[in-house]
């Protein structure tokens, strides 16, 4: 839980995730699914933009790739405009 | 008990009106209009109204009460500006726009013409139910556009009368040609909106206060409200504590809640609770609900808000549940299906509500409402999913008397306790 996060961000596109999982496969650690099959992050409260610890990136992009919805963004670190 | 599925009339006939600035600036004609409140007060270019709108300190009216100077400022330092007023209005417990629509549409077409000098928008749009408010707003259109008046053409956009048509996304992919849904946002609109260009979306009711604070001036603004929280505000007051009849009544900032109901009508000894910010709202019981002020900071400590000036108030005689399971059945029904958690989660967590309000003894209901409203909460490209669950929430804190009494068979509406 408090691994070392440079704040890298894992945006879900609410409007495309179809609930696949494969994000979750990819990332047990940080997800899983709920009862309807789509990804709730395990730690805090992120719903939308769920932080990436550094050791995680390379499957965070792996999950941006083979989501079939395309439903996934890695962000990296901004300053903390653009993002609702 | 009121129709929750319904609005209350959009026409002023049914309406209540308590005038404050805005309505009694209203007029029937451009030649009214004018011999009422003067000339457009044209700026004579980018950027020299900002300066009296940070100093007003005016806020959003729409119900984020996001400071517009700093939307106005984003907007302005971009290229291509559009700017749209929103009067959709889509919540059904909210009239004050399509009132001022009706009664001083050259109010908010002047705001949105100064709104579109002062970030140098060459577009602007207004969008709109179809109804006798927006005829009345494109009837004044015509007459501005006979007599000259604006200098920037404005476009008319109908929206559609679904809940979530004035969500600031939905309202731009309608402007763009597109079906009214919100959207995923990866930008701030501000930067960029519609097509891709800053996009100024203000509430009509924002609008209009601003064509009054460019006549008369930031000082004159701030004499009404608090310092931190200046300017008046539109209320739409209605419920079976308000005889099932909406009145839209204009206050200052920081008016407590009973003199608010005072003011619309309302006998305070009839009232059972308090829905304030619309379907997406909190819950307040009357003590001290009556006694708080209409102000963000005395409201934040309910996690309330006043919002765009909702109030329900609901009947002593009225269940908080039964109402709340209709209103969340609305939310529920009007999803824009785009989100799984939202279109699964909202019709389910409204099922179990209306089990629980409908009477079912079944002790595990509590704790699976609470379980899927946290399933649902903030998992949605928009803010539907979280604001009905915080109108939920809020509705099991303040009648919590009334789920162990609906567990245990008896409801505290129809025996009332001493206590209320």
């Amino acid at each position: 839980m408090s691994s070392p996060t440079g704040g890298h961000t894992l945006h879900l596109n609410w409007t495309l995730c179809d609930g696949h999982g494969l994000c979750a496969e990819l990332l047990p650690e940080m997800l899983e699914r709920d009862r309807w099959g789509y990804p709730v992050a395990r730690s805090g409260a992120a719903t939308r933009d769920v932080p990436v610890p550094d050791k995680l990136i390379p499957y965070a992009r792996r999950a941006v790739e083979v989501c079939p919805r395309l439903a996934l963004r890695l962000n990296a670190p901004t300053r903390a405009s653009a993002v609702r | 008990m009121i129709d929750m599925r319904t609005r209350p009339a959009q026409h002023s006939g049914a309406v209540t009106v308590v005038p404050g600035r805005l309505l009694s600036a209203a007029a029937d004609t451009l030649a009214e209009h004018e011999r009422r409140n003067g000339p457009v007060p044209w700026r004579g270019g980018v950027g020299p109204l900002l300066a009296d709108v940070e100093a007003a300190g005016l806020t959003g009216r729409g119900g984020a009460a996001f400071p517009t100077w700093r939307k106005l400022v984003a907007v302005a330092s971009g290229q291509r500006a559009v700017v749209i007023a929103n009067g959709a209005e889509s919540e059904p417990a909210s009239a004050k726009d399509a009132t001022l629509l009706a009664h001083a549409p050259h109010l908010v077409l002047d705001g949105l013409q100064l709104a579109a000098e002062a970030v140098g928008a060459r577009e602007a749009y207004l969008y709109a139910k179809p109804g006798h408010a927006l005829d009345s707003a494109v009837r004044a259109i015509a007459e501005r556009r006979a007599h000259r008046w604006d200098r920037t053409p404005v476009a008319v956009v109908e929206a559609p009368p679904v809940f979530l048509a004035g969500e600031e996304s939905a309202v731009i992919a309608r402007v763009e040609g597109r079906a009214a849904l919100p959207r995923d946002k990866a930008r701030l609109a501000v930067e960029s909106g519609l097509r891709g260009r800053p996009t100024l979306v203000q509430n009509v009711e924002t609008l209009a206060h601003l064509a009054l604070l460019a006549r008369h001036g930031a000082g004159w603004f701030r004499r009404a409200g608090t310092p931190r929280e200046p300017g008046t505000f539109l209320a739409t007051v209605s419920g079976a504590a308000a005889g099932n009849a909406a009145a839209v009544v204009e206050a200052p900032y920081g008016i407590p809640l009973g003199d608010l109901l005072e003011r619309a009508g309302v006998d305070a000894a009839a009232v059972g609770a308090l829905l304030v910010g619309g379907y997406h709202g909190t819950w307040l019981p009357v003590e001290p609900g009556l006694r708080l002020p209409m102000s963000r900071e005395a409201l934040s400590r309910w996690d309330a808000a006043p919002g765009a000036g909702v109030v329900v108030a609901l009947g002593r005689h009225e269940c908080g549940l039964v109402t709340s399971a209709r209103i969340l059945g609305y939310l529920a029904q009007q999803s824009a299906r785009q989100c799984g958690p939202c279109l699964s989660g909202l019709p389910a967590l409204a099922g179990t509500l209306a089990r629980l309000a409908a009477g079912e003894r079944d002790p595990r209901l509590p704790a699976e409402v609470h379980r899927l409203a946290a399933l649902v909460d903030g998992r949605g490209a928009c803010h539907h999913p979280d604001g009905s669950v915080r109108m939920l929430r809020t509705a099991l804190r303040t009648f919590g008397t009334d789920v162990q009494a609906h567990l245990a068979g008896w409801c505290t509406a129809h025996t009332p306790l001493e206590s209320r």
